[in-house]
């Protein structure tokens, strides 16, 4: 099966892509990038630094780095499979892990986006270190479609 | 050392927890982890809006704290699993979060948390997971 996608034509979509991974504060802080794109699929990374450490006893990199990096990455495969890009806005997300992530070593992730509707989007994701076989935590998520709100919104007082 | 004292030298060997800048209030044995606003928190910067993965880093920080102390361990816990619910987007302000153990068993701790800003009862986003308390092998050999 071949997947519809809508994210235009040319060279630069990838260039795009990287850009728009860079756009959150909080995807710059943790050094978040796109690495790869084929249909709603998209792969990232989120480099090991030694800030990100959740255990220090082993040296392993915080769950919440990986919940972000997930999080983040899902929202981008959403974005990839719609027709026109708009702001999307996570339902929920679930992760489970199988394992630690690996000390020192950068994390990787695939997102694919498997579904999506008017209204919602459903996107799984895989994270590992050398191949999703292997995998460090799994994702299963729900994203709200064309979730666009005024430009400060988030800054003015509740009517109610 | 207080208790307070402990937690904040356990939270500060954390450096992620450095890295997002939560801190930590003890009141009695409930816990409540501040996590004060920054520009680098953000993840709509439109809106702008708290990035969705660090809201649910606060929670997961926040029931894997309640559930060490809850537990008397000196270890933090493995998560097994996690679920987090967005209620409300996270405006540029401060947030807290409060963790409920629910059940501790043998190996497995069952824990719910939520996130919130300005109103207690209005979360912006809720959290129940499962947490690695006790190994099966380690418990075996006496450890």
């Amino acid at each position: 099966m071949t997947e519809e996608t809508h994210y235009g034509e040319g060279g630069d979509v990838f260039e795009r892509v990287k850009t728009m991974m860079q756009w959150t504060p909080q995807g710059r802080a943790l050094g978040l990038e796109v690495t790869k794109l084929e249909g709603n699929h998209v792969w990232g990374r989120v480099p090991y630094k030694a800030e990100l450490v959740g255990d220090p006893e082993t040296g392993v990199i915080a769950g919440g780095v990986i919940t972000t990096f997930l999080d983040q990455l899902c929202g981008m495969a959403t974005v990839l499979a719609m027709k026109e890009p708009a702001m999307v806005a996570t339902i929920d997300i679930r992760i489970d892990y199988m394992r630690a992530a690996e000390p020192g070593r950068d994390v990787f992730a695939e997102a694919h986006c498997y579904k999506i509707g008017r209204n919602v989007a459903f996107v799984r994701a895989v994270a590992f270190e050398d191949s999703a076989d292997n995998p460090i935590a799994h994702a299963t998520s729900t994203f709200m479609v064309k979730a666009t709100r005024k430009i400060g919104a988030n800054l003015r007082e509740k009517k109610t | 050392m207080s208790p307070q004292e402990q937690l904040t030298a356990a939270l500060a060997r954390i450096p992620y927890a450095a890295f997002l800048g939560v801190r930590a209030e003890l009141k009695g044995d409930e816990l409540t982890l501040v996590l004060p606003y920054s520009d680098h928190l953000v993840g709509n910067p439109l809106l702008p809006a708290l990035h969705g993965g660090v809201v649910a880093a606060l929670m997961e920080l926040t029931a894997i704290t309640q559930l060490a102390i809850a537990s008397k361990s000196e270890r933090f816990p493995k998560t097994i699993d996690v679920g987090f619910d967005y209620l409300r987007s996270g405006k540029p302000v401060d947030t807290y979060a409060r963790a409920r153990v629910v059940k501790i068993g043998r190996r497995i701790a069952n824990v719910q948390a939520e996130a919130w800003q300005g109103q207690r009862h209005e979360p912006i986003a809720a959290m129940h997971g499962h947490f690695l308390v006790g190994d099966e092998e380690r418990m075996a050999s006496g450890e």
